[in-house]
């Protein structure tokens, strides 16, 4: 026994170090597999266009970062000259934020209901509130936008950002995180004299600070990087977010003798990085919400 | 429903209106009329529409072109699932067992995610662009003379890639969040069990991953049936031409582009029944897991 | 101050289960009852019903003079301490313990001198400011109580407020409410599965079994004169003894021969004798197998059959004992005896 034991840890060390370097090694690829598109859109960013045009992207850093800044923000293009990038980004913010508090109110008040009163009608509004689990905005697009129509909502923030909330995501997360507090919290509030409403501010709303959060952070996200609807809703191109003018960029590249890859990269990344930025500051709030979900 | 819940009558109600009223304007109403608009034939210039029974549906089982459109659909589905799973599957063990940095890797696999899916397929198409692109000169370097928007083969297979880049870091998420929520005494039972880290992983870290997988199963087919929409419609230049198409995109270009709104519709109405199943199919799932838990 | 009366208090659910089958007592001011019962039978739906939160399906339940049927839970001038201590998370000491004064509308000075005073009382003053997750199980226990306390009720609910620490604490803190209680004088219904928590803190007991009442009385009534055999196996550690046997001439016998005890009646019947009213010595008459010795320091316990029944005996530290046949002598005025059939005491 005193014979072995002192051979045994180099040779486990050994052996521990070399798979250890597979696993950083599949690690490194798949982040560069990820990483490099993104790093490569930002190295165009920097380089005059012509040198994009000849050589694609490179290593070099150019000094044009400023240059297409300002492009990609104050100048238009489209015909009407509104939709600047400021403009679109602006409408992004609009429709990234007013989508998320939207779920995230209609979706508390909606699960409060649900989980904490007696209602005669509880299953039958369960039912009707989560069947739209089932069917994405996609397969009823066209009715959607006729109705949109109809209610004169075309070209309205309104009418960009109401009928994507029209599913029950927020109100399921919300539903289940409801039940997953004690009971006796809320028993104990209405022993210390808190109705219903006072029960939802002083309590409700506190504790789900972080749930709201998380929420707050994925809805942010979806409606950031909505591009159907806003595609068929918005025509006006003071109305254009910047995914919704991706396309427009796209068309703007092929049409062009030298195209502005600097200015329209540059916005593809201002289209990229709020969300990103979101996501990657608050990371373990949003893992916890997304991962969440699936309980 | 809690045990002592209040039993305010009014409040309730109060506090559901504002969800069911979005819900019955921007879901019920658009679905039902989906629904009901499959049954018509529209004129396309808008001079009132007929009742046409099943013709639109039947139309569409003897289109030769709706078929492709739906076989290349599925293979499309079968290849992102896989391929974006699969990698998630592999990068999220790897980053798992290392010790330290498993944090900082999940931050940079993490970025894409937040990345629209239209941002998405404008970046794949610098990426193919025909005279510079890297992955053109990287394809023509094996000989592979790869023209996207040309050959329908090529720009199937940018849509597929650009796809899975896009899915991977959902899937490596719920896949690490998974393997870190399999309890420590239950790795350490398997460690002293069995020697082998292959036969430990298919025998036990696998079973018990398997809940998340059902799960991100679905969401995956999910995404590749209709998130995909803007990585297709960027990727084609808004021109189906030749280019392989999605069902999803199909019951655009039909409604939206051509306004046939009676077969669009019942394009619509094929998809909600798939959804539907593919909902079925979930719900079993998920009753399979709970036994897990 | 109250005296808390339940009457025929029913309680059957929609999907008609009957937690509670009618039952009727009364508690007096002052007073410190226990419900005990293993899971299940009905203790705590008993309480949630005398605290508001659950309806009562039958019957009148008064606080003092007033019918509180109907009244709200906040209404009733009752605190209640929950098994999870149920303290809002998001809020410091200082607000959990006030906030039911704050929903009271009482002015902020009259709050912060009561939460200071029900702080000082409970050794809480320098913790006033964290938040519940910053504190320790018996912490958190003491800030419940605060609540409790803070709001000057004429009852206090406990509802198994100690099963979540752990043993030493669950002691130490068992002491310090009814310390607290009798200082305060306040009425009291405390619910719990752990018998000794029954015993100890009582001023009666209340023993239920699947939503009836099995016995009331004071901790020595039912651990003495247990009134069913489910009273007799339920109360005390190790449970009392139970043995099958028959009554002869006017004398309880065991075995067909050894004579234990004198009784009226004829033919079979069960036998409660608790494990400290049995002594062993050579020259006593009964024949006994010891199984297992079990070593608890202050005393032992000796395990084994007796005609054949499982049988436990528990003797001092200073008597000595090893497996094998030994002989053992029954105190005849401990025995309880009880119908075989229906379990309940003759």
């Amino acid at each position: 026994m005193t014979d072995i034991t002192p051979n045994q840890p180099p040779l486990a060390k050994r052996s521990l170090k070399w798979s250890t370097v597979m696993d950083h090694t599949v690690l490194i690829l798949g982040s560069l597999f990820l990483l490099v598109p993104l790093l490569m859109v930002l190295q165009t960013t920097s380089t005059p266009d012509l040198e994009t045009i000849k050589n694609g992207p490179g290593l070099a850093i150019g000094d044009q970062l400023d240059d297409n800044f300002m492009a990609a923000m104050f100048k238009a293009s489209g015909f009407s000259g509104e939709n600047t990038g400021m403009r679109m980004l602006m409408n992004s913010m609009i429709l990234g934020i007013g989508f998320a508090i939207g779920k995230i109110v209609l979706g508390m008040m909606a699960a409060y209901a649900l989980v904490y009163f007696r209602l005669r009608f509880a299953t039958f509004a369960f039912w009707l509130i989560f069947t739209t689990l089932l069917l994405p905005l996609e397969v009823r697009i066209l009715p959607s936008y006729e109705i949109a129509q109809k209610l004169g909502l075309l070209n309205t923030y309104t009418g960009l950002i109401v009928p994507l909330i029209a599913s029950a995501t927020a109100t399921f997360f919300f539903r289940q995180y409801f039940r997953s507090i004690p009971e006796e919290l809320v028993e104990a509030a209405r022993i210390d004299g808190a109705g219903p409403v006072k029960f939802f501010i002083d309590i409700l709303v506190p504790l789900s600070q972080t749930m709201i959060a998380a929420m707050f952070i994925i809805m942010f996200v979806y409606g950031w990087n909505q591009y159907l609807w806003p595609t068929m809703v918005t025509t006006d191109e003071d109305m254009y977010t910047l995914v919704r003018g991706i396309k427009q960029l796209t068309q703007d590249l092929e049409g062009t003798s030298i195209p502005e890859y600097g200015r329209a990269n540059m916005l593809a990344l201002i289209a990229i990085l709020p969300p990103v930025l979101i996501v990657i500051f608050f990371q373990s709030w949003f893992v916890k919400g997304l991962t969440e979900s699936d309980k | 429903m809690k045990r002592a819940g209040f039993t305010t009558r009014w409040l309730p109600i109060l506090l559901l209106l504002p969800q069911l009223a979005v819900i019955i304007v921007f879901f019920y109403w658009p679905a039902a009329q989906a629904v009901q608009s499959s049954f018509y034939l529209e004129d396309p210039f808008g001079f009132g529409s007929t009742f046409v029974g099943l013709d639109n549906y039947t139309y569409l089982a003897q289109s030769a072109e709706y078929a492709k459109i739906a076989r290349f659909t599925l293979v499309f589905t079968i290849l992102v699932t896989f391929f974006s799973l699969g990698l998630a599957l592999l990068l999220a063990v790897k980053a798992d067992k290392v010790i330290r940095g498993a944090k900082s890797y999940r931050t940079l696999l993490m970025w894409v995610y937040a990345v629209a899916p239209p941002v998405a397929g404008f970046i794949g198409l610098l990426m193919f662009n025909q005279s510079w692109g890297p992955l053109t000169e990287l394809a023509k370097s094996f000989g592979w003379d790869f023209a996207l928007g040309v050959n329908s083969t090529d720009t199937a297979a940018a849509m597929v890639l650009v796809s899975v880049w896009k899915q991977v870091p959902v899937n490596f998420i719920f896949f690490l969040s998974g393997l870190q929520s399999i309890p420590k005494s239950v790795r350490e039972a398997a460690l002293i069990d069995c020697s082998s880290a292959m036969r430990r992983f298919w025998d036990v870290t696998f079973p018990l991953l398997a809940p998340t997988g059902f799960f991100l199963l679905i969401i995956n087919i999910t995404y590749a049936l209709f998130d995909t929409f803007g990585i297709v419609d960027v990727l084609v230049k808004g021109e189906p031409g030749n280019n392989p198409l999605t069902l999803v995109y199909k019951v655009y270009v039909d409604g939206f582009r051509g306004n046939d709104m009676g077969g669009s519709s019942a394009q619509s109405v094929v998809l909600m029944v798939l959804v539907l199943a593919l909902t079925v199919v979930q719900f079993r799932l998920v009753e399979r897991r709970i036994h897990y838990t | 101050m109250a005296q808390v009366t339940l009457n025929n208090i029913r309680k059957v659910y929609p999907n008609g289960n009957e937690a509670v089958e009618p039952l009727s007592f009364s508690i007096a001011d002052g007073e410190f009852v226990v419900l005990v019962g293993p899971s299940g039978c009905g203790k705590s739906t008993l309480l949630r019903m005398v605290a508001g939160l659950e309806d009562i399906s039958e019957g009148t339940l008064s606080i003092g003079d007033r019918n509180v049927n109907h009244v709200d839970p906040a209404e009733r001038d009752i605190a209640m301490v929950f098994q999870n201590y149920a303290l809002y998370p998001h809020m410091t000491v200082r607000k959990n313990i006030g906030y039911g004064l704050k929903n009271r509308k009482i002015p902020a000075s009259e709050i912060e001198e009561k939460v200071q005073e029900a702080a000082k009382m409970l050794d809480l003053s320098q913790y006033l400011e964290r938040k519940p997750s910053q504190l320790s199980g018996g912490q958190r226990q003491r800030v419940a109580m605060g609540r409790a306390v803070v709001r000057d009720p004429a009852l206090f609910l406990f509802d198994e407020p100690l099963s979540n620490l752990d043993a030493k604490l669950r002691h130490q803190m068992r002491i310090e409410i009814k310390a607290l209680q009798r200082r305060l004088g306040v009425t009291s219904i405390y619910v719990t599965h752990d018998q000794v928590e029954a015993m100890t803190m009582a001023d009666r007991i209340i023993v239920l079994n699947s939503g009836r009442i099995e016995q009331i009385g004071t901790p020595a009534e039912i651990y003495h004169r247990p009134a069913s055999t489910f009273v007799a196996s339920f109360m005390g550690a190790p449970p009392m003894n139970l043995i099958e046997a028959q009554i002869k001439d006017g004398r309880v016998v065991i075995g067909g021969e050894t004579p234990v005890a004198s009784a009226s009646g004829q033919g079979p019947v069960t036998m409660g004798i608790r494990p400290e009213d049995v002594e062993i010595g050579p020259t006593c008459d009964i024949p006994f197998t010891i199984d297992i010795v079990e070593e608890l320091g202050a005393h032992r316990l000796l395990h084994g059959k007796l005609d054949g029944q499982d049988f436990t005996i528990h003797i001092s530290k200073d008597t000595e004992a090893v497996a094998g046949p030994i002989r053992i002598s029954i105190n005849p005025e401990a025995v309880v005896l009880f119908d075989t059939k229906t379990g309940i005491a003759l």
